[in-house]
């Protein structure tokens, strides 16, 4: 069955050669999954796509399980959940996975993201692989907002008030949209159903959109952390068993650490004023999302007019998609940009000073501090990754991964 | 772009299919976009929720300087009894300072245009992002201007509901309403 790079799969199995001759999806997984060429110097910031995956699937398959006791009513949708913590066989594990789920999905999505800044895996001809990945990062943020309304707490509520807001900051039409969204006057039952609905059907587009992204990656297969390209055989290795395992580890340490947290601090990362059911009259004093919207809440805020700050917010998404065509170096990995290296790693702290700014009240020196990175933030993708391309010189480029790799170990 | 080297009706003039194509083209255009509607429209507040559209509120027993918060359509309402002070000061305020000019006067007059400047009538709605800004119970804290104060991003409004300094662009809305004799107060 197994068979060298190129070689069609031959299947001793009648049964998967049958099979395989109407419907090859054994040839394929063999082509894709298993003799596939991939370099032979990934590091372990290379896991955090199939972690990613894996975050993906147990999201869906813990979600399913909690709709069947969940109630989307505004009346009944908090105690429903309550019920499922304290009532329903494994309710709360299911619960606390999911929960924890987000927060661990995103920080897969984070340092994934980050690791294809670093090492330049959005540049040509992964475009649109990028591309894609940005629309799947917007499709998770959506989601993520949906299911954090459904436990119908006091953030629940007055998150999704301020979110929906955002929208009212469009000139003319706003307030009929903002309506629309809501499918009333305020956030009630309409939205929550309708957040249900769409919280359900946004992972599975996800799905789709990672299908594609995973297509996409296939045809030019993976970057890697020298950012040049294979030149033959002696750069790579079959993506099973080297990478199947690799992936198998970092997976299993990363699902430890999330275990710590769901099974030793389930509600760390969340807020005690969500166990709080909502009320529309009552306002928490502080409103702060979930930790993974801090970022681009500090940047809303630190814009002192209303549409200028939403439009900022969905900016600093928007620049993403036009990575590929800001960046005008021809070399890829950071660790032969001897300049650029140093500004990623201060764009990092920048969204981690922005987030930190986000869960603090806009006041006293949070404003200024919010603002520059706001600025810094913009500077970093408009300004400084067009000029530093053209004027940086970067390092010299190994002539192969082999010799990169082979060398190393020599010294 | 006609080249005349090729015959009319090939690559030149529009033919009877070019016709054809464009106004089939033209017409599932519309088609899809009469079929997205009902879609679209679907997800519109329903008759039900708009039929929730008005409340009635005795106002009689809001002393002077008094205020209580009503729910309609969703939302809390402020009905607030304002002194003579708070009027005064409402009133003294000249338009160029404020960022949307509203007169006082404007802000306090029911559908039937009657003017009743003890009452202010107000969506308890922050026009920034959609918070409840405190001011209407005794106790909390009201903004410099003496009227109520946003604490989710600092807008600060005055004793008349105006916009005085903070994110907020707009004034608190004054919802319709009209006062069927003095102490009975219709909302919407």
């Amino acid at each position: 069955m197994a068979s060298s790079h190129g070689a069609p799969p031959v299947f001793n199995n009648k049964v998967i050669a049958w099979i395989d001759h109407r419907l090859p999806i054994f040839s394929y997984l063999e082509k894709e999954y298993h003799t596939f060429p991939t370099p032979r110097n990934f590091n372990y910031f290379w896991n955090f796509g199939a972690i990613a995956t894996v975050m993906l699937v147990l999201m869906i398959v813990t979600g399913i399980v909690l709709a069947t006791n969940y109630t989307p009513h505004v009346l009944m949708a908090f105690d429903s959940v309550e019920r499922i913590d304290r009532d329903v066989p494994s309710g709360w594990l299911m619960r606390d996975l999911h929960m924890n789920g987000a927060s661990f999905f995103f920080i897969a999505v984070y340092i994934h993201i980050f690791r294809g800044m670093y090492y330049g895996s959005y540049k040509a001809p992964r475009e649109l692989l990028w591309l894609l990945g940005v629309v799947i990062f917007l499709l998770m943020m959506a989601t993520a907002f949906m299911g954090y309304v459904l436990p119908w707490g006091q953030m629940s509520f007055w998150g999704a008030t301020v979110i929906t807001n955002l929208f009212s900051a469009i000139p003319v039409v706003g307030d009929s949209i903002v309506t629309w969204l809501w499918g009333g006057f305020a956030i009630d039952n309409p939205t929550l159903n309708r957040f249900f609905a769409l919280h359900y059907l946004l992972p599975f587009v996800i799905v789709g959109v990672v299908g594609l992204h995973v297509v996409a990656l296939h045809v030019h297969g993976s970057n890697n952390p020298l950012g040049i390209d294979p030149k033959g055989p002696q750069d790579t290795v079959p993506f099973h068993p080297y990478y199947t395992m690799k992936d198998g580890f970092g997976v299993i340490v990363f699902l430890i650490v999330y275990s710590v947290f769901v099974f030793f601090m389930p509600d760390f990362l969340g807020h005690p004023d969500n166990y709080t059911p909502a009320n529309p009259l009552v306002t928490p004093e502080h409103i702060v999302p979930e930790w993974y919207f801090l970022p681009f809440y500090a940047i809303l805020r630190a814009i002192p007019d209303k549409l200028g700050g939403v439009i900022c917010m969905f900016g600093a998404i928007a620049v993403l998609f036009l990575l590929p065509w800001l960046d005008t170096s021809r070399v890829r990995s950071c660790v032969f940009r001897p300049i650029y290296k140093w500004f990623m790693f201060v764009l990092v702290i920048d969204v981690i000073v922005l987030g930190y700014c986000g869960a603090n009240p806009p006041e006293g020196y949070f404003v200024p501090l919010a603002r520059v990175a706001t600025l810094y933030y913009f500077f970093h993708f408009l300004l400084l990754l067009p000029i530093l391309g053209k004027i940086e010189r970067p390092l010299p480029l190994p002539p192969s991964i082999a010799d990169a790799v082979l060398n190393k170990k020599a010294v | 772009m006609a080249s005349s080297s090729i015959p009319a009706g090939v690559h030149g003039d529009p033919t009877r299919r070019d016709f054809l194509m464009v106004a089939t083209g033209a017409l599932a255009a519309v088609g899809g976009i009469a079929t997205a509607w009902p879609f679209i429209n679907n997800l519109n507040p329903a008759a039900d929720t708009l039929a929730l559209s008005s409340i009635e509120v005795n106002v009689q027993a809001i002393a002077v300087g008094q205020a209580v918060t009503v729910k309609w359509r969703g939302k809390p309402v402020f009905i607030r009894h304002r002194t003579p002070e708070e009027i005064k000061q409402a009133e003294a305020v000249k338009l160029a300072e404020l960022p949307d000019p509203q007169t006082d006067n404007a802000r306090v007059t029911d559908t039937a245009k009657k003017v009743r400047p003890e009452w202010l009538i107000v969506i308890g709605v922050c026009t920034h992002l959609g918070c409840v800004p405190l001011g209407n119970k005794s106790g909390d804290p009201r903004g410099e201007f003496g009227g109520y104060f946003c604490p989710c991003h600092g807008s600060q409004y005055d004793t008349s509901g105006r916009i005085r300094r903070g994110p907020a662009p707009k004034n608190l809305e004054v919802p319709e309403y009209v006062f069927s004799s003095d102490t009975l107060v219709k909302i919407g």
